[in-house]
């Protein structure tokens, strides 16, 4: 099939497993976040993939080629380095051009694809000027630029926005899945940043201890996460502990969730609720108790923190639907079961 | 850090020992040399106060020309050796783990620690006949018998590339360990093969360390008189061993501190000729 398919891919460094058995296919055409948080391996498989790094076991294919144990240099990739790694010594124009002379492309070929590739990155007229004398976001898109000059078959990123201001990043993350969109090209970024993976990615790959915990859409990553380790690392979340009877009804906190479907033979887990799904109302009535502890209104979201037992709780609400409590009153929690997704704990 | 220039004179005073040291141990000496390189030769004595030519105009022949030429072309062949041996090895070497850097790096200063005596009397044992390094050779069946490589050009250059080679790399070293890893894995991932990345990527990002290199072994080289007279042949004898000779055996001090004042000022204007050249190249 066309696309890349890795194998039951392993990495050891000694005595330490980097990357434990990975499976992963990425389509042809599809953008891919690797994210993590640091020593997660996910960098480690990237440079795997790249040819860096050789995997002590497993396998890699792109379109339909086993690639495992060919050089980097007769992959037909591009990459984009976390410290851009630009030849200091060469202008931009030659930057960009130096995997076509490698390659032995005529002088002309060069000047008009490095023509193409600074128009297409707006820094036409850039070609005979020092990379020192580039701006951050200049140099970035330098990079991507001499990354995608022989129009690779795997376009990968190591952490490739986090020299940038965050405005600057913010940008660039919107250009590149728009860049990657009109090339259609096969794209994996490595990043540890969420808000970078779920703008740009198809696919988010999550994680952790070099194995990864669920690879998905990121809206499915982040409404159905596979664990505790997902639901926590992608945005925040509340992780409370429930137990099931045996007809398969939940309580937490003391109180009933109804009609939450638990999987049979469950016994106790872990619920875990996003903050803006949480809402106050009247105690009693069969909803959790809780106390208000603090509320940090930030404008344009107000988190209202509450303590049931030993438990915190976040709940965020736009201002339209400012809650109206104050620290240290006492609140019920409701909790719909479809907010709710049941996790093993 | 100050930034700001020194405002009173007692701020100078850091400079003051340095300054003394280079006054007393360079600038004082080398003014004297000059000044006996016009002085006239006195057969009997030693020398006599003068102001004369005749020392420089001595060596204006072809006997001189031909010495320094040969001067000048074994210290180019010793930089490039030795520039040429020490830029792969040394990216290698910061690129093998901690502990093989540390061993070479002692095995190297070690190799510093020798004199330049014992390195030409080394050498000329293990080039010699009766127990060199041909007797291996004869040993293993490549050779049918042991030789004598030396006295010859291949051996002085041998001897001198293996006394200036440990410089070479330390001062190269600091150089290459900061050079970022990630430049050549970026050429590879561009398609240049791991032979191409060095020489597209390393060569070019280390020009001027290069650069400088090539000309501190130049005049390093320059300077050695007891290897090409312990190893070579009289047509192998460099400006230097002339000087010593003068200087020592004939007690020809005028003419001696000619030879030496006209060979500094060769070599720093081959020295400004490199630096011109090679910001030309970097301003095109």
């Amino acid at each position: 099939m066309s696309g890349l398919t890795l194998q039951n891919v392993t990495k050891e460094f000694g005595s330490f497993t980097a990357v434990k058995n990975v499976d992963l296919t990425v389509p042809h055409g599809t953008f891919v976040c690797l994210l993590g948080p640091s020593g997660c391996g996910k960098t480690t498989l990237m440079r795997m993939i790249a040819g860096l790094d050789l995997p002590t076991a497993g396998a890699i294919n792109l379109d339909g080629t086993d690639i495992t144990r060919v050089p980097t240099h007769k992959r037909d990739l591009g990459m984009v380095f976390q410290s851009l790694a630009l030849f200091p010594h060469l202008t931009v124009g030659e930057n960009i051009a130096y995997s076509l002379r490698i390659r032995g492309a005529g002088k002309e070929d060069q000047k008009k694809r490095v023509d193409e590739l600074l128009s297409m990155i707006h820094l036409s007229g850039y070609a005979d000027r020092p990379v020192a004398k580039l701006s951050g976001g200049q140099r970035q898109r330098v990079a991507i630029a001499r990354a995608l000059a022989i129009s690779p078959k795997l376009f990968l990123l190591d952490e490739p926005l986090s020299a940038l201001d965050a405005k600057l990043r913010e940008a660039m993350q919107v250009e590149l899945r728009q860049l990657q969109q009109r090339l259609g090209i096969t794209t994996i970024v490595v990043t540890h940043d969420q808000r970078e993976a779920m703008t740009m990615a198809d696919t988010v790959v999550v994680m952790n201890g070099g194995e990864i915990r669920q690879a998905a859409a990121p809206v499915e990553i982040y409404r159905r996460p596979a664990d505790t380790f997902v639901a926590d690392f992608i945005g925040m979340t509340n992780l409370i502990d429930f137990s099931a009877d045996s007809a398969g009804r939940a309580t937490v906190l003391g109180a009933v969730v109804e009609n939450l479907a638990i999987p049979a033979g469950l016994s106790r887990g872990v619920l875990s609720v996003r903050p803006e799904d949480v809402h106050l109302t009247a105690p009693g009535h069969g909803a959790i108790e809780a106390r208000v502890t603090f509320v940090r209104d930030l404008g344009g979201t107000i988190e209202t923190f509450v303590e049931a037992g030993d438990k915190q709780i976040v709940a965020v609400s736009m201002p339209n639907a400012r809650p109206d409590v104050s620290v240290g009153q006492n609140v019920g929690i409701r909790l719909s079961p479809d907010a709710c997704v049941v996790l093993k704990s | 850090m100050r930034r700001e220039a020194p405002q009173r004179l007692a701020d100078y005073g850091p400079l003051l020992f340095p300054a003394g040291m280079l006054i007393v141990f360079f600038v004082i000496p080398f003014a004297t040399m000059i000044a006996v390189s016009f002085f006239q030769r006195d057969p009997a004595g030693f020398y006599s106060t003068a102001f004369v030519f005749d020392n420089y105009a001595r060596f204006l022949s072809l006997f001189f020309g031909k010495v320094l030429g040969f001067s000048l072309f074994l210290a180019v062949t010793v930089a490039i050796c030795c520039v040429v041996i020490a830029v792969p090895f040394t990216y290698l070497l910061s690129r093998a783990r901690r502990r093989t850097q540390v061993l070479w790096l002692v095995a190297l200063l070690s190799v510093l620690s020798l004199s330049e005596v014992i390195i030409g009397f080394a050498w000329s044992t293990l080039f010699s006949r009766t127990a060199g390094i041909t007797n291996l050779l004869v040993a293993i069946g490549l050779m049918s018998e042991p030789v004598a490589l030396n006295p010859s050009f291949g051996a002085v250059l041998t001897a001198m590339v293996y006394q200036a080679l440990p410089y070479t790399v330390l001062v190269l070293y600091p150089a290459l360990v900061r050079l970022d890893p990630t430049l050549t894995e970026a050429a590879r991932t561009l398609g240049a093969s791991p032979v191409k990345s060095f020489f597209t990527v390393v060569v070019p990002a280390l020009r001027n360390t290069i650069v400088a290199t090539l000309i501190m072994v130049f005049i390093f080289a320059l300077g050695s008189y007891l290897l090409p007279q312990i190893l070579g042949r009289p047509q192998h004898w460099t400006l230097s061993v002339l000087i010593t000779d003068q200087a020592i055996y004939q007690s020809n001090m005028p003419f001696a501190s000619a030879m030496a004042v006209f060979l500094v000022l060769v070599t720093l204007g081959l020295v400004a000729l490199t630096l011109i050249a090679g910001r030309k190249g970097e301003a095109a």
